[in-house]
């Protein structure tokens, strides 16, 4: 039953009101109201390259893009085989491997972070399996540096690209593998030549949205990381936090910001699309 | 070349060594929350609740229950509502910019959850709302909402319009229509939407940690200063709470789909 305009923008207002009110609204205000706290604009540029182009924002640049980087190859060489296995699965299968899936997934964030906190630590029961081995002599340090940050955000990140692929393996025709097949093509042609191309769209969104939520984390790096693992979400905190410095947590948020958005861009491209005909 | 035995094989042994990776850390943790030991060990030596006797125990911790439990109430309330009417209007109503709200109202879902807390936390410490539990609740109402939205305009898809239209026709007026026929049939949607709009406010950690305040300390919050200090047992406890209470939603919202299914089936 189609909506009067009126009654249609009435429904909406509660919405929209609080999209403005509690989200666009603090946004902008952050931002203008951070950045022109200066006496001048030559006070504002000083300041602005004191924060935009200082060894620790670069530094802290470069770990977020590193950790981002590894963490989705890692999250998409793991959830490829699982997301895999999902669409083809049935039944009860089909329930077990989505249950391994949602649980995690709608778990909090650092439930799941003290989870690896208490598998890896110098005591923890990865250590303890390797030296009761024999594997290793002496405890290996997993926590408080990269290694920690990386296994701890591909746990909390995997769900997202396993979801995102399976949508799109879903989507495949099994008809279109039996067809080739059928006119002799092996399994490893097959999954190259058929699967993996009608499937790429799936993973450039997967590979997208887990570098975007990757970029913007900050409890996972800030418990399991070490000095130098300070990712930008985590120095926004602290100079908020910490410092009170208003205006440089404004410019790094911008970076952040305007990063997430056109990444965002590109992804919506690819997350609505059909598969490939 | 490999077999194709050995190969389907092969990747159902992987299958099932992830799968168990993923389960395996919150197994664990569950498992740690009942032991009987002074420090964390796994498997634990001896079985006991005192952790959830330490957990339950201190009224900082119990207070934290109630103040989660309290903001996620509210914000399930609130999104469910505002939610409801936004996927109303936006499945059924004509107007423009319907492509570009629908995707600004997913917004907060994309931008970093530090950034919306910054921002929010900027106008709340300007205002005295800092540590003020329904504007938490709001707060959590901005992200919560996206995940109801997308929840409810998949539940009201289902909703044939043509019901409606007849409700109309035998003199139904426009409420009457609202609440005897859409709201029933979207019904097991709004279940949902109210119990991960729940979830996602009881779990919420960054949007709490500078709007909590002293006063209004979460779970999570909790949980997050305390593992600043040291990685301690009774926070087992309080994560195999959080797990429960995750594993119960998941299983509430599976019933409900089952029941849908049938409702559905006797219709047709």
């Amino acid at each position: 039953m189609p909506l009067g305009r009126l009654a249609g923008w009435l429904m909406l207002a509660p919405a929209l009101a609080l999209l403005f009110g509690v989200f666009l609204l603090p946004i902008g205000w952050f931002l203008a109201g951070s950045l022109t706290d200066f006496a001048s604009f030559a006070e504002f540029w000083e300041e602005a390259q004191d924060v935009l182009f200082s060894g620790t924002i670069l530094r802290v640049l470069l770990n977020t893009n590193g950790i981002g980087a590894a963490v989705t190859l890692l999250v998409l060489v793991i959830g490829y085989p699982v997301s895999y296995a999902l669409s083809r699965a049935k039944g009860l299968v089909f329930t077990a491997i989505l249950l391994c899936i949602v649980l995690p997934y709608f778990t909090s964030t650092i439930v799941r972070t003290y989870a690896w906190m208490v598998l890896l630590g110098r005591t923890g029961l990865i250590n303890q399996i390797l030296l009761g081995l024999g594997l290793i002599d002496a405890p290996l340090e997993l926590m408080y540096n990269r290694t920690g940050v990386i296994i701890g955000m591909t746990y909390v990140l995997l769900p997202y690209m396993v979801l995102t692929l399976f949508a799109a393996m879903k989507a495949v025709d099994p008809r279109l593998l039996q067809a080739a097949e059928g006119m002799g093509a092996s399994p490893a042609t097959v999954f190259f030549r058929v699967f993996m191309p009608l499937t790429l769209h799936g993973v450039i969104a997967g590979v997208l949205i887990t570098f975007i939520l990757a970029i913007g984390f900050f409890v996972t790096p800030a418990l399991m990381g070490g000095p130098d693992d300070i990712m930008i979400a985590m120095l926004i905190e602290r100079e908020v936090e910490l410092t009170q410095n208003w205006p440089a947590a404004a410019m790094m948020t911008i970076v952040l910001l305007v990063v997430t958005l056109l990444l965002y861009a590109v992804y919506s491209r690819f997350a609505d699309r059909e598969a490939p005909r | 070349m490999m077999g194709p035995v050995l190969r389907a094989t092969l990747l159902k042994a992987l299958v099932v060594l992830l799968c168990f990776g993923l389960v395996a850390p919150i197994v664990v943790v569950t498992i740690a929350s009942f032991s009987g030991d002074g420090y964390l060990k796994f498997p634990p030596e001896a079985f006991s609740l005192r952790w959830y006797e330490r957990f339950l125990g201190d009224h900082r911790w119990r207070s934290a229950i109630m103040n989660s439990l309290f903001i996620g109430l509210l914000t399930s309330i609130f999104s469910t509502v505002i939610g409801f009417l936004a996927a109303y209007a936006l499945m059924r109503g004509q107007f423009r910019f319907k492509a570009v709200i629908a995707s600004l109202l997913l917004m907060p879902v994309i931008v970093p959850h530090i950034i919306t807390a910054v921002a929010v936390y900027f106008l709340s410490a300007r205002m005295g709302l800092v540590g003020v539990r329904p504007w938490i609740s709001v707060a959590h109402t901005v992200v919560a909402l996206p995940i109801v939205l997308v929840i409810l305009q998949s539940a009201l898809r289902t909703v044939d319009p043509a019901l409606e239209r007849a409700a109309m026709v035998f003199g139904c007026s426009r409420f009457g229509v609202f609440r005897r026929v859409v709201l029933p049939l979207a019904l097991p949607g709004i279940v949902s939407a109210a119990l991960f709009s729940f979830l996602t406010s009881f779990d919420e950690l960054v949007i709490s940690l500078f709007l909590a305040g002293i006063r209004s300390e979460t779970l999570p919050v909790r949980i997050w200063n305390s593992l600043l200090l040291e990685v301690e047992p009774t926070i087992a406890a309080v994560s195999t709470l959080l797990i429960a209470v995750t594993a119960l939603a998941l299983a509430i919202d599976a019933v409900i789909r089952k029941l849908r299914g049938g409702t559905m089936a006797a219709l047709r």
